[in-house]
């Protein structure tokens, strides 16, 4: 009972969250909000006992990306009130890729094997993750951490200024 | 904290509640407990540390508010919550609400998982370590925003430096955490802790050479990241006013200072937990509460003597500039940090179960190191002359 209602409280932010992204004019709020969308999917992941998973997720998406999306944003100049030149063309599109998308998402969910696991004690995740990285998972690892090198070199090579002499 | 909820819940007064409604409750109750604990641990460290630079600059500090001046942060709190709160009127009046009570709740959160004693913290989390780290991040996020939410140069500059200092030296920070998870193959603060024993050469700190530079790497990254000085360059008064917190007053100024204060507090128990032994004690008594008394105490004099030492730093050290601040991170910290987690693996794979020789002699390395350190302090100590008298409780 009183874990329903956190579990919809958190739900709520996460929604109202998500949708304070995408319909705020101001990018900053925009950015803001994203920060509770992002809290509240730790929250769920909490809830379904993955808690190696819900702090990653803070670590990562909170302390890492959406500060760095903050600076990109307060490091912009007049970032506040950008001005749209063609505000009424996107629109009809948009809504036809978000309805089919919106679709489909829901003809998955409803259509999904769910696999329901009866509540029980929490058991640590931390090991079996680390044995799967280094153990069946050891490739798709690796080639994660070649892709994020490889963004890595990109952006330097894209924002370093040329130096001759 | 677990236990002691059930133990509550099954059997004991509140037999009979609904389970659900009683864990929520306990929770309520070890928030509200900790929050004031966390208040009083803030404020003294506040008059300690205004007393210990008063020493250090040759004056007084603040000794008129009680005996030696101890309750001199209850007056300043008080004088603070009666202020009035000034709200610019260009500011974006939301965000600047919000920010002081993000960075206490990122601030707040770490006290869950700190272990005041065997059995005495409220979440021993699997993944403690690394959710201190986590929630640390909803400090940088609050800096921000009340940076940008001031609406004034100075504000912004100083928040968003502070976030490019924290999020840079979380990476030698980490390392060092990583080294001491390498050698207890856990996250949790309590196995941490337990990996550890009462004697200086069971402690992490002295385990081996790597472990020991770590440690070296892991305060010096966390003074970084609590802005203290030398790095405190986010609320550089010379450059910058007073960095994000420029526009705040009253009690929304005197949150962010709280969140400094507990800041360092943290620094010392993380210290404290995976370098110093944590509560480890002799085995000296069998009587439960004493034994988590003796515990608390030697936990709290540990974290406290870290404090005391980043304090004395605050005080002798100069400001770096915000090039060397990077040049330190970057270019030496950062390597050394990749080389050290290296050699410690070597270690371990050389010596699984640990070298008591070398322990030993780490051990008498730093206490050399120490007791060196400690002459050259005496020494000039002597040689001072000052003008005012040195007693420290003048």
């Amino acid at each position: 009972m009183v874990y329903a209602a956190l579990f919809y409280l958190i739900a709520g932010l996460t929604v109202g969250c998500a949708l304070g992204v995408a319909l705020s004019r101001n990018v900053v709020y925009s950015a803001f909000a994203l920060m509770g969308t992002l809290l509240g999917t730790a929250g769920m992941y909490a809830f379904l006992a993955a808690d190696f998973l819900a702090v990653v997720q803070i670590l990562v998406y909170v302390g890492g990306i959406l500060v760095l999306t903050l600076f990109a944003i307060m490091l912009t100049h007049q970032i506040a009130d950008v001005e749209v030149s063609n505000r009424s063309v996107g629109r009809l599109p948009a809504m036809l890729i978000v309805g089919v998308v919106g679709v489909g998402m829901f003809t998955a969910m409803f259509r999904a094997p769910w696999k329901m696991v009866e509540p029980g004690e929490p058991l640590p995740t931390t090991y079996g993750i680390g044995e799967s990285f280094l153990g069946p998972y050891l490739l798709p690892f690796e080639l994660a951490s070649i892709v994020l090198l490889t963004a890595l070199v990109g952006a330097i090579v894209l924002s370093r200024k040329e130096i001759r002499d | 904290m677990r236990k002691f909820a059930d133990s509550l819940l099954n059997g004991g007064i509140f037999d009979g509640m609904p389970i659900e409604l009683g864990y929520v409750l306990v929770v309520a109750f070890f928030a509200f407990v900790l929050l004031n604990f966390i208040m009083l641990v803030a404020g003294v460290t506040s008059w300690l540390e205004r007393r210990v630079w008063g020493r250090i600059q040759s004056r007084i500090g603040p000794n008129r508010v009680g005996p030696q001046g101890t309750i001199q942060w209850l007056a300043d709190g008080l004088k603070n919550i009666m202020k009035e709160d000034i709200i610019p009127e260009e500011a974006d009046a939301p965000l600047f609400k919000i920010a002081p009570y993000l960075a206490m709740m990122g601030f707040f959160a770490t006290f869950a998982v700190i272990p005041f004693g065997d059995g005495l913290v409220v979440a021993d989390l699997d993944v403690g370590l690394l959710y201190i780290t986590a929630v640390t991040a909803l400090v940088v996020v609050g800096v921000l925003m009340a940076g940008w939410a001031s609406n004034n140069k100075w504000a912004l500059l100083g928040g968003i430096r502070s976030a490019a200092q924290i999020i840079s030296y979380e990476i030698p920070a980490g390392l060092g955490v990583i080294t001491v998870v390498l050698f207890t193959g856990s996250l949790s603060m309590q196995s941490i802790i337990r990996a550890q024993g009462w004697e200086p050469w069971n402690w992490f700190m002295f385990d081996n050479p790597f472990l020991f530079v770590a440690f070296f790497l892991f305060f010096v990254s966390a003074l970084a990241e609590g802005n203290r000085t030398p790095f405190d360059l986010p609320e550089a008064e010379s450059e910058l006013v007073a960095g994000a917190f420029t526009e705040y007053s009253g009690l929304r100024n005197l949150l962010f200072f709280l969140v400094e204060w507990g800041n360092l507090y943290v620094i010392g128990a993380l210290c404290a937990t995976m370098f110093l032994g944590g509560w480890q004690i002799p085995p000296v008594t069998e009587n439960p509460f004493l034994l988590g008394l003796l515990q608390f105490i030697t936990f709290f004099a540990k974290s406290y003597f870290i404090v005391f030492v980043a304090m004395w730093i605050r005080g002798t050290l100069p400001r770096v500039r915000v090039d060397q601040l990077m040049t330190l991170c970057w270019k030496y910290l950062t390597p050394i940090a990749f080389v050290n987690l290296l050699g410690a693996m070597i270690w371990f794979i050389v010596f699984p179960h640990g070298f008591l020789p070398m322990r030993i002699a780490m051990v008498l390395i730093g206490g050399g190191i120490f007791l060196y350190f400690l002459s050259r302090v005496m020494f000039h100590l002597r040689r001072a002359k000052p003008e005012m008298h040195l007693s420290p409780l003048a």
